[in-house]
């Protein structure tokens, strides 16, 4: 189960982007998804699938995990990308039919929609593959801070992701425990109709909510045993170090974004 | 010797329409540096009993002191900082995200300063043995290493008083000895006081003082021989019969006459080997 989630799974690894400040690039990420709706021309597109590909070459990870993260979203972007062309109107036409006319504009448009969804998928995907989810929370967790001066409750925010995200592989074990635990009672998964597939999941969703109380209740005990008593006065174990690197890298982006600007028609 | 834990005549209720309470009117003492196992079929309120050391329930009436301090509503970090908990399921306990953190988390609560924070980790870690499994996640360790990672975090912590709610119950006889020898280990490096409940003979055998729960009320209490004397009956009292015992009670069915007094393993060899150069 867990090998074919390939989105949100780390890659262990030592390479420039591995040893980037969490912070860094959770930050570029955010930008590179706005900036690359500046784009609008051949040439700014170039731009910015040089600066993708350039970096998911310093992960020094197989490409092949990058592509694997674009299939279960092939769909749906060929989806957008056929509306995209289909119903962009323009001057130049090439075909008509009916209703239907493809036009040298609405070509374009497709090719850069299409462009556009694999760029933000790479580029969350070089996030993911090289970030812990732990290290990802202590960067959420310091870019919410200034939002606590609004009363957001940010200590029990971060604490919830990591202990959610602790928690993952051990409910997914459990998930498959139980799953196979009511398949040796006679329950089909993911058969029949779908009300029938839905009937299915009732003895795996009930079990598995009643086992969650359970572990939260559990859990809570322990963590108040321990001396747990809210985010006051605690100290952290966990630091980030901001280096050199990560100067670099912003400059880098902002450096992106003047040529963008530079470029756009 | 000093006492560390007192409780008197605690009675607790899980709810108030209960019939019977959890706890009735129990009363004891643990002594600095004692190992002091608790037995009890289940139900009988050893886990309750436990949980109202630390303050994790409040009972109805009854007093209880741990080291000094009443335990009341100002006390209960302090004593909570002196005593450290296993609990029974290991994956449900472990907070941090990979072993280390988990270990930090308890130092975390207390402010500790970072520097010494990295120390502590690392020493406590290293008692265990589960050093090089520092940066390791949960989901990667066995049964038995998570029991560690949670002794290490209180390790960490230098609580006076360790407590063992069946904390091997759910471990493979491996993984089961793997924890107490840690415990034994620890227990004597750190001087600590050790309050385990469990079923496991082995570990209600490494006790010094063994006490018998039943239906919320403390029935019986002695020194493991003691206990284990009563032979047939530890099954009702929650425990398997020690393997001397077992030994003794099929020779009894084949006619022959042993010895009624508790005896260990070696102590059973023993008395094999003189009987039969005996005979």
């Amino acid at each position: 189960m867990m090998d074919k989630l390939i989105f949100g799974r780390y890659i262990p690894g030592d390479s420039l982007i591995h040893r980037l400040d969490p912070r860094t690039k959770l930050l570029g990420a955010i930008w590179f998804i706005i900036i690359i709706f500046l784009a609008n021309n051949w040439i700014s597109y170039v731009a910015m699938v040089a600066f993708v590909l350039a970096a998911v070459k310093l992960t020094q990870i197989n490409p092949k995990f990058f592509i694997n993260g674009v299939k279960p979203l092939i769909w749906l972007i060929l989806f957008t990308v056929v509306l995209q062309i289909l119903f962009t109107s323009g001057q130049t036409i090439w075909f008509r039919f009916g209703p239907v006319v493809i036009s040298e504009e609405g070509l374009l448009n497709g090719v850069f929609i299409f462009l556009r969804f694999v760029l933000i998928i790479f580029m969350s995907t070089i996030l993911t593959l090289t970030t812990m989810p732990l290290s990802l929370t202590d960067a959420i967790e310091f870019l919410l801070r200034p939002f606590a001066a609004i009363k957001l409750p940010v200590h029990e925010i971060a604490l919830m992701l990591s202990i959610a995200l602790r928690f993952v592989p051990t409910l997914m074990d459990e998930t498959e425990k139980i799953m196979n635990a009511q398949r040796a009672r006679g329950i089909d998964f993911g058969e029949g109709n779908i009300y029938e597939q839905m009937k299915a999941i009732v003895p795996l969703l009930i079990p598995l909510f009643v086992s969650s109380f359970n572990r939260a209740e559990e859990l809570a005990t322990a963590m108040e045993a321990r001396g747990y008593k809210g985010g006051e006065g605690r100290t952290k174990y966990r630091q980030l170090a901001w280096s050199g690197r990560d100067t670099a890298v912003m400059v880098t982006f902002a450096l992106l974004s003047v040529l963008l600007f530079v470029l756009r028609t | 010797m000093t006492e560390i834990i007192r409780l008197d005549n605690i009675t607790y209720k899980y709810d108030d329409e209960d019939q019977r309470p959890a706890l009735q009117d129990v009363s004891f003492s643990i002594n600095k540096g004692e190992w002091v196992a608790i037995i009890g079929p289940n139900g009988s309120g050893k886990s309750t009993l436990a949980k109202t050391i630390n303050g994790l329930i409040d009972p109805d009436s009854g007093e209880v002191k741990v080291g000094g301090l009443m335990l009341n509503e100002k006390n209960v970090w302090s004593i909570r900082e002196m005593v450290g908990m296993v609990f029974q399921n290991p994956d449900n306990q472990f907070v941090g995200s990979t072993v280390q953190d988990d270990v930090a988390f308890g130092l975390e609560n207390l402010g500790i300063p970072r520097d010494e924070m990295i120390d502590r980790v690392r020493n406590a870690l290293d008692k265990v043995n589960m050093l090089e499994f520092a940066e390791r996640e949960p989901a990667r360790l066995s049964g038995g290493q998570k029991q560690r990672v949670a002794i290490a975090g209180i390790v960490a912590l230098r609580p006076a008083i360790m407590i063992l709610d069946e904390a091997t119950s759910m471990l493979d006889p491996q993984g089961r000895e793997e924890v107490l020898r840690t415990v034994k280990e620890v227990k004597e490096e750190e001087h600590l006081s050790v309050l385990s409940i469990t079923h496991d003979i082995d570990e209600a055998a490494a006790a010094t003082r063994i006490l018998v729960m039943k239906d919320g009320k403390m029935i019986q209490e002695g020194s493991p021989e003691t206990i284990f004397s009563y032979g047939e009956q530890l099954v009702e009292m929650g425990l398997d019969l020690p393997f001397p015992e077992r030994l003794k009670a099929s020779l009894k069915k084949q006619g022959l006459s042993v010895p009624d007094d508790y005896l260990t393993e070696e102590g059973m060899v023993d008395w094999l080997w003189t009987s039969i150069s005996r005979m």
